[in-house]
């Protein structure tokens, strides 16, 4: 365990050492609050419009930051050679892939910390006043969701050969199901009976992000909140699929060749 | 002679002022006297109508709170934006109980009758597309999901106007958008106006719109209690409807019946009985209310009245 947190310490840190997470955030900020100051007929009170906007940005920023730094922590390795003398520690390959999506998956939330306490500050300022409660679950649903991708995109990083190669793909698949997870047996009925039954197989099989997206939509709406009870669930629904793909990640990692 | 670099610049900067002087009147002359289009419009071309739409349609997403169909449940979608003027904010005991019936008409729309009966329980059936959830997968994801069919009230209505002020900006046609924004602009934030400047606006684009003049000679009507522009701008309405929709195979009678009955009820108040029972008729002929006996009866007691009235 000791081995695992200290890799992730180290994926911690090379987060705030890099500038993505800078640039992301001082484009959010920047943006948004320009957006505050443009009036609309002179009405005050306008906020909806601001929250639709800053959260969008925040979910595209919190996708980038995972995926990609998660995208390029085995591969890194494996090119600057460090990936030996970390095996030779000793430290299992199971224990590299559950270090590097532990810390992945923290400075994500660390991240998602300080993009969530600049939502609700602006916020706050613009209507006076903050449902802490549905801030909250908006925020740990969203984390929750990127433990998912940061897994998918720890297992294309073993799969793939090319950083780039494994961050498209996981941008393709994460958008895909946020559009049209939900829908996948809407279509399957409007097609031949092996393409249905296709279709039909992997509406059952994908990790439906698409739930956790429509959070933010609750907040931007000022919604109720969700049952805590429901919540729970989509966390240990997120984390089942997290442990499938770690697996995945680990078989494939564990027969790999670092060495090319 | 060396000239120096500062004259040289100098020199510069007087044939470009001198051939922008030039050229200025050429360059309107090649956008058909209009101004210098709007940034938008330059980059984007006709392809920020297809925008300005999905602005419109941000606009009535909000307006439903985020209830509405995706673009897989498309067809379930509202056919016009008709709704988002029509229905005021749901009853407070019924949206307690997340009943999402739609009430109160206005009071005025409703005395007129003329607005289509069936309107509200159109929009409601459009706006049922969930159905009940196929598999566990569909019903849990609801959990998180607004679910429910509401309209925004007690001046939260003022949330749809950046997405109306942007539509109306990438298409400045779209005449809706500046009759929905007006709208709320007027009767429920206060915002006369703003909302006579947006109308007017609206109304520089698109001059031959009966749908602005109505709306504007309601705002002089109601707002300003200005019955003498009311009574001009409704006349050209109707002037520009009678050139305009009686050519198409579903000319819109909705906006007819609005601007017959308006300007009858003026004319009825000032004694002109006849110019009013004219203006019914043509309302009748062109069946512009979904209660024509109501208009018939209307006529007969401004017959009654009009031969009572002394020569």
């Amino acid at each position: 365990m000791n081995a695992i947190f200290c890799l992730a310490g180290i994926v911690i840190k090379e987060l705030y050492r890099r500038k993505d997470f800078y640039v992301l955030f001082v484009i959010t900020a920047v943006i948004t609050l320009m957006m505050s100051t443009v009036s609309f007929f002179h009405q005050a009170g306008i906020v909806r419009y601001l929250k639709d906007i800053c959260l969008l940005l925040i979910w595209i920023s919190s996708l980038v930051i995972a995926i990609v730094t998660t995208a390029r922590q085995i591969p890194a390795e494996c090119e600057s050679r460090t990936i030996l003398p970390l095996l030779a520690k000793p430290v299992s390959r199971w224990q590299v892939v559950a270090g590097k999506f532990t810390g992945c998956w923290l400075a994500c939330g660390l991240a998602l910390a300080v993009f969530y306490l600049f939502f609700g500050a602006v916020c706050a300022a613009k209507e006076g006043h903050l449902a802490l409660p549905q801030y909250f679950q908006a925020f740990w649903l969203q984390w929750a969701m990127l433990a998912v991708v940061i897994s998918m995109a720890l297992l294309g990083s073993v799969v793939f050969s090319a950083p780039s190669a494994n961050a498209t793909i996981c941008f393709t698949v994460v958008a895909a199901i946020l559009i049209v997870g939900a829908y996948l047996q809407k279509l399957a009925a409007l097609q031949p009976p092996l393409a249905a039954w296709l279709l039909t197989l992997l509406y059952f099989t994908i990790p439906h992000l698409e739930w956790f997206y429509a959070v933010r939509e609750r907040l931007i709406f000022d919604q109720d909140l969700i049952g805590w009870g429901d919540c729970a669930l989509a966390t240990a629904y997120a984390a089942a699929y997290v442990a499938l793909i770690l697996c995945a990640a680990w078989l494939v990692f564990r027969r790999k060749p670092l060495t090319a | 002679m060396k000239p120096s670099p500062a004259l040289i610049l100098a020199l510069l900067l007087t044939v470009e002022l001198c051939l922008a002087t030039c050229l200025q009147p050429r360059a309107l002359a090649w956008t058909q006297g209009r101004p210098s289009d709007h940034l938008m419009q330059v980059l984007l071309g006709d392809g920020r109508q297809i925008l300005a739409n999905q602005m419109f349609v941000e606009a009535d997403v909000y307006f439903h709170s985020g209830y509405y169909p995706s673009v897989f449940d498309q067809l379930h979608a509202p056919t016009n934006a008709q709704h988002m003027t029509l229905a005021a904010a749901p009853h407070p005991a019924h949206q307690t109980e997340g009943d999402a019936h739609l009430h109160g008409r206005h009071a005025e729309d409703e005395q007129e009758n003329l607005r289509d009966p069936h309107a509200e329980a159109e929009h409601e059936k459009a706006m049922s597309f969930l159905g009940p959830p196929a598999n566990w997968i569909e019903r849990f994801g609801r959990k998180f999901a607004i679910t429910s069919h509401t309209h925004l009230a007690n001046g939260r209505e003022r949330e749809i106007l950046p997405w109306l002020r942007l539509s109306a900006e990438l298409d400045p046609h779209r005449v809706e958008t500046y009759t929905v924004a007006a709208y709320w602009l007027r009767r429920d934030l206060g915002k006369v106006k703003e909302a006579e400047e947006f109308l007017r606006e609206g109304l520089n684009a698109n001059p031959s719109s009966y749908e602005l003049l109505l709306d504007l000679g309601r705002l002089y009507s109601e707002s300003y209690h200005d019955t003498v522009r009311a009574r001009n701008l409704w006349t050209a309405a109707l002037r520009r409807w009678l050139e305009q929709e009686p050519k198409k195979s579903e000319p819109d009678v909705t906006a007819l019946g609005q601007i017959t009955v308006r300007l009858a009820r003026l004319e009825q108040t000032e004694g002109h009985y006849a110019k009013a029972i004219e203006l019914l008729e043509i309302a009748l002929a062109h069946k512009a209310s979904p209660h024509p006996e109501a208009l018939r009866e209307q006529i007969q007691a401004l017959r009654l009245k009009l031969a009572a009235q002394p020569h």
